[in-house]
């Protein structure tokens, strides 16, 4: 099949990410972080891991595609 | 402490949902045939449909059940993957799948229909059919409750709203659609669970803050204290667990449902195929930190620091709900209200709810954004379910009951009609089921005990059907009936402890055994369900005609040629990579001993 599900998974995922990432950054210091995750942003962080896993996921369908 | 999720985390919700249906319209020009619609044209890779096999079950019952079960019994509830799921999954992958993918059967009652004869899967269609739209209903209240109770979510809003979604992409792409979705909610509900085990271990000091804050021995091992029923909390020795939850009800389960079957059929190839449950064994053997973790950890935090920092900023505590919410609870996990808001209590004490012990810990540790994505995993799962249960139901559908009982003779374009239509009303039974259980909780209750008695025996069935070329259908169909008698009568006569007669059991009459537990209950009643079906069947199938082995070519195991497996390096034989995983599974059991 043509379709390769690896890209709307990295497309969502990097979407998350870029999300997670700039919310993450616009509330630095927001108590909401004391509050819920033991004051860790891990907005910042997770979203830059989605981010990555989503481009990976992206770059894996070029590679296919490349074949 | 109910939250209230901002801009950012309905943005997130929203996205997943345009590419659940996006992926659902792209997929729609994909299907052809009813072959493409119901089996994927059977070209799905290994890994594609690996995920997907475990990701159809994913649904409430795992993220929220198992989060419940770890709460209430600990590190035990590990059994119902590292001796339930995964070594099942490893057996019909290795030694089953040969004959559900080599014989070109079309679904698991259409197998039992080549093996046996048209009663048997008459039998297991109509029940399977039955029992799939009103699972999928029960989960659907099960959501509609939870999102109303968590978030405040209108509960009609709640699952029309899920269920049009999974009907628009079931409907356009066909189960490839539901298996590309499902992969798509795999990941979403393992990146949006790392996160909350992450923190909430880090908040008790890790797995050895977590053992001293829970303090209780038997709840941080899983085998210890299995030699007895009275030791542990599960009230459940380790003969029961073995026999009745492992080799029973797992493998009774994971070898012979279709709804995770029709994904290893819609596999590209008979390695592909053989493969897809071995490859959905690895992730499954390192979900239980996933799903169980979580409900441990809710038992044993509280909810304090929060109430703390809005103190101390001078916050008001809109967003937390009265303190008093908790009073009575354990942890984060609330206490249960009845309708009129007073905390049920029985035999003196608080009832926790703790089907709320995850959905508590994605509120307490999810900062708004993050919560989006907790959220979302919580519906990811829920709609990788009921997608699961509709594909499932829509194929017996039209092939097991419409195609072989209604209509023999129509076009192959009117039984992809036919599967469109199915989606259709399906889910329309299964909302209806779900808004019956809103009003009459007692009735499903009902429903999944006879289910519970249906599915008991199927793996006698089963394992005698592809191992055993003797075994005959009427054997195999007095032997089913058989079985669900024996379930239903060891359940009327037992009882768990402290229960009264009625749904729980017991309702024959005289009481012969009282068990430490519902859980033990249940197991042995699945014993009993084997034995009696196991042997009813072979004695049947000895008494009457044996079928010519010519017939049986490609359905049992002594008629069947050994798949070929000259090609394949090693990481792509199904049984190396089981091999692996026993290995590593064995680990586990012993690490957390």
């Amino acid at each position: 099949m043509g379709f390769d599900i690896r890209m709307p998974i990295g497309m969502l995922f990097s979407l998350f990410g870029i999300l997670l990432l700039g919310y993450g950054a616009a509330t630095r210091g927001s108590v909401m972080y004391d509050e819920h995750s033991l004051g860790v942003n891990m907005n910042v962080w997770w979203g830059v891991v989605l981010l990555v896993f989503g481009l990976v996921m992206l770059a894996l369908t070029r590679l296919r595609r490349k074949k | 402490m109910r939250p209230e999720p901002h801009l950012i985390d309905y943005a997130i919700i929203l996205l997943y949902f345009a590419f659940v249906l996006g992926i659902g319209f792209v997929l729609k020009k994909y299907m052809k045939t009813s072959t493409d619609f119901f089996l994927s044209g059977r070209s799905i890779p290994a890994w594609i449909a690996g995920l997907a096999f475990l990701s159809a079950n994913l649904g409430a019952q795992e993220v929220i059940g198992m989060g419940a079960s770890g709460a209430k019994y600990g590190i035990s509830t590990s059994h119902f993957y590292w001796i339930g799921a995964v070594p099942a999954m490893l057996f019909v992958g290795v030694f089953m799948m040969p004959f559900y993918y080599g014989s070109r059967a079309r679904s698991v009652p259409e197998y039992l229909k080549l093996r046996f004869d048209e009663k048997t899967r008459g039998f297991n269609a109509i029940s399977f059919a039955v029992m799939t739209v009103f699972s999928s209903g029960v989960s659907m209240y099960a959501m509609g409750k939870l999102l109303q109770l968590l978030l405040g979510w209108n509960f009609t809003a709640a699952i029309l709203i899920s269920a049009l979604i999974v009907l628009a992409y079931t409907f356009l792409g066909g189960l490839t659609s539901a298996i590309y979705n499902e992969v798509l909610q795999f990941f979403l509900i393992v990146m949006g669970f790392i996160p909350l085990v992450y923190l909430g271990l880090r908040d008790v000091g890790g797995w050895d803050g977590l053992k001293v804050r829970i303090a209780n021995d038997a709840m941080v091992h899983s085998w210890k204290y299995m030699g007895h029923s009275n030791a542990n909390p599960m009230g459940v020795e380790w003969f029961g667990m073995l026999m009745g939850l492992a080799f029973v009800l797992s493998f009774g389960y994971w070898c012979t449902d279709f709804l995770v079957m029709q994904r290893a059929m819609a596999a590209d190839s008979m390695t592909a195929a053989r493969r897809t449950p071995v490859i959905a064994a690895f992730p499954k053997m390192v979900f239980p930190f996933l799903v169980i973790l979580p409900g441990m950890i809710a038992g044993v935090v509280t909810s304090s620091k929060m109430h703390d920092a809005s103190a101390k900023e001078g916050v008001a505590a809109s967003a937390a709900a009265p303190s008093s919410f908790f009073t009575g609870g354990k942890g984060i996990i609330p206490p249960k209200y009845d309708p009129a808001g007073k905390p049920v209590v029985a035999d003196g004490k608080v009832v926790l709810d703790y089907d709320l012990a995850t959905p508590m810990m994605l509120v307490r540790y999810f900062p708004s954004g993050l919560l989006g994505l907790g959220l979302c995993a919580l519906i990811a799962s829920f709609m990788s379910g009921m997608a699961g249960n509709t594909t499932a139901f829509n194929t017996v559908w039209t092939y097991d009951i419409y195609q072989s009982y209604i209509n023999k003779t129509a076009s192959d374009q009117h039984y992809l009609w036919m599967g469109r239509a199915s989606t259709i009303f399906g889910l329309a039974i299964s909302l209806m089921a779900a808004f019956v259980a809103k009003e009459f909780n007692n009735i499903l209750d009902v429903l999944q005990l006879v289910f519970a008695f249906v599915n008991a025996p199927l793996f006698a069935t089963f394992m005698l059907g592809m191992f055993w070329k003797r075994t005959t259908g009427h054997g195999a169909f007095w032997g089913l009936l058989g079985g669900t008698v024996a379930a239903a009568t060891h359940y009327g006569l037992t009882l768990p402890a402290g229960a009264v007669p009625g749904v729980k059991g017991g309702y024959l009459g005289p009481i012969l055994h009282v068990y430490p537990s519902e859980m033990a209950q249940n197991f042995w009643t699945a014993i009993f369900a084997w034995v009696g079906c196991f042997t009813l069947t072979v004695v049947i199938s000895l008494l009457t005609a044996a079928r010519p082995e010519q017939e049986l070519k490609g359905l049992v195991y002594s008629l069947t040629a050994k798949p070929e497996e000259g090609g394949l390096k090693w990481y792509q034989k199904p049984a190396t990579l089981a091999l692996i995983v026993l290995v590593l599974l064995a680990g586990l059991n012993l690490v957390f001993w």
